[in-house]
C-alpha cells in the first residue's frame, strides 16, 4: 500500500508530502505521524506542503487534526512551503487552522521546530 | 475538450477529478490561482456527490460565456437522499463529520456561483470554472 514516509532528524521528524494526498492516504500518514512521535519521543513535526498543488478542506482538516493529535502527544506541528495559490484558495473556502504552527519554508521550519525543542529542554 | 463523464463512487474518483480538472485547465490556459481555485472545488463538490450523494457522475464539458469568456461547465448529479435543508447547507460549518462543512458554500465561493437543485432521489449541482 502507498505510504508517505515518516523522516527523524535529530529530535524532529519531517514529512514531505509529494503525491496527490487523497483521504486514505492522509489517514494512513496521520497514524504514523502519531506512532513515531511515541516511538523516537519527537517534539516536533515538520510537514512539508510544498508538493501539494491542491489543498481542499476534508486535506486541511487533516493537517488540523495532525496538528491537535500531536500537541495532545506533547508535540508541536508546523506546516512548511505552503504554495501561495494554495493559501488564497484556503482563505477563501473558508478554512481557518487556528492551531497549525506554519513556515514559509523548510529551513524556517526547521529553525522554527529547534527553537521550540530547545526552549522546552 | 469535449464532453467528459467521470463516475464518482469512491475518494479515488475524486481523486481522478482533480487529475482531470488539472488537465482542462491546462489545456484551456487558466492561470495558476484561478486552476487551483477550481480544482479545490471541483474536489469540494465532487466528495460531497461521493459522501453526502452516496456517489454518482460528473460531467464536465467547455463552457463559453459573453465576450468569449471561456470555462468548464461541472454537473455533479447523484441520485442520493437529496439536500433536506438547501439554505442551511449552503452555509459555513454545515455538518460532515471529518470535514469542515464547508463543500457547498466554499466552492460556491470559489466558482462565483453555484446552482442546486435537489429532490430525494436526484441532485443536480451545477457550477462554471471560469478562466477568469
Amino acid at each position: 500500500m502507498e505510504r508517505i514516509p515518516v523522516l527523524r532528524v535529530g529530535d524532529i521528524l519531517v514529512v514531505s508530502i509529494q503525491v496527490d494526498l487523497h483521504d486514505h492516504l492522509a489517514e494512513s500518514l496521520q497514524e504514523d505521524i502519531g506512532q513515531a512521535i511515541q516511538k523516537y519521543g519527537a517534539e516536533g513535526v515538520l510537514i512539508d506542503i510544498s508538493g501539494l498543488d491542491v489543498v481542499d478542506s476534508f486535506i486541511g482538516a487533516t493537517l488540523g487534526r495532525m496538528a491537535q493529535m500531536a500537541a495532545l502527544l506533547g508535540a508541536r506541528l508546523v506546516i512548511a512551503g505552503m504554495r501561495p495559490a494554495v493559501a488564497i484558495t484556503l482563505v477563501e473556502l473558508g478554512v481557518d487552522l487556528p492551531d497549525i504552527g506554519t513556515a514559509m519554508n523548510v529551513d524556517r521550519g526547521l529553525a522554527m521546530l529547534r527553537e521550540h525543542v530547545t526552549a522546552t529542554r | 475538450m469535449s464532453l467528459e463523464v467521470i463516475e464518482l463512487r469512491t475518494v479515488h474518483d475524486v481523486a481522478r477529478l482533480r487529475d482531470r480538472m488539472r488537465r482542462w485547465t491546462k489545456e484551456l490556459g487558466f492561470g495558476n490561482v484561478r486552476a487551483t481555485k477550481v480544482i479545490t472545488a471541483a474536489s469540494e463538490l465532487g466528495r460531497n456527490t461521493v459522501t453526502h450523494g452516496a456517489g454518482g457522475r460528473v460531467e464536465l464539458e467547455p463552457a463559453e460565456g459573453p465576450n468569449g469568456r471561456v470555462g468548464i461547465r461541472m454537473r455533479f448529479i447523484d441520485e442520493g437522499p437529496g439536500i433536506a435543508d438547501l439554505a442551511a447547507a449552503m452555509t459555513d460549518g454545515f455538518t460532515t463529520a471529518t470535514g469542515l462543512g464547508l463543500g457547498l458554500s466554499g466552492s460556491r465561493r470559489l466558482l462565483g456561483g453555484l446552482e442546486v437543485k435537489s429532490r430525494p432521489g436526484a441532485t443536480v449541482i451545477e457550477g462554471t470554472a471560469w478562466k477568469k
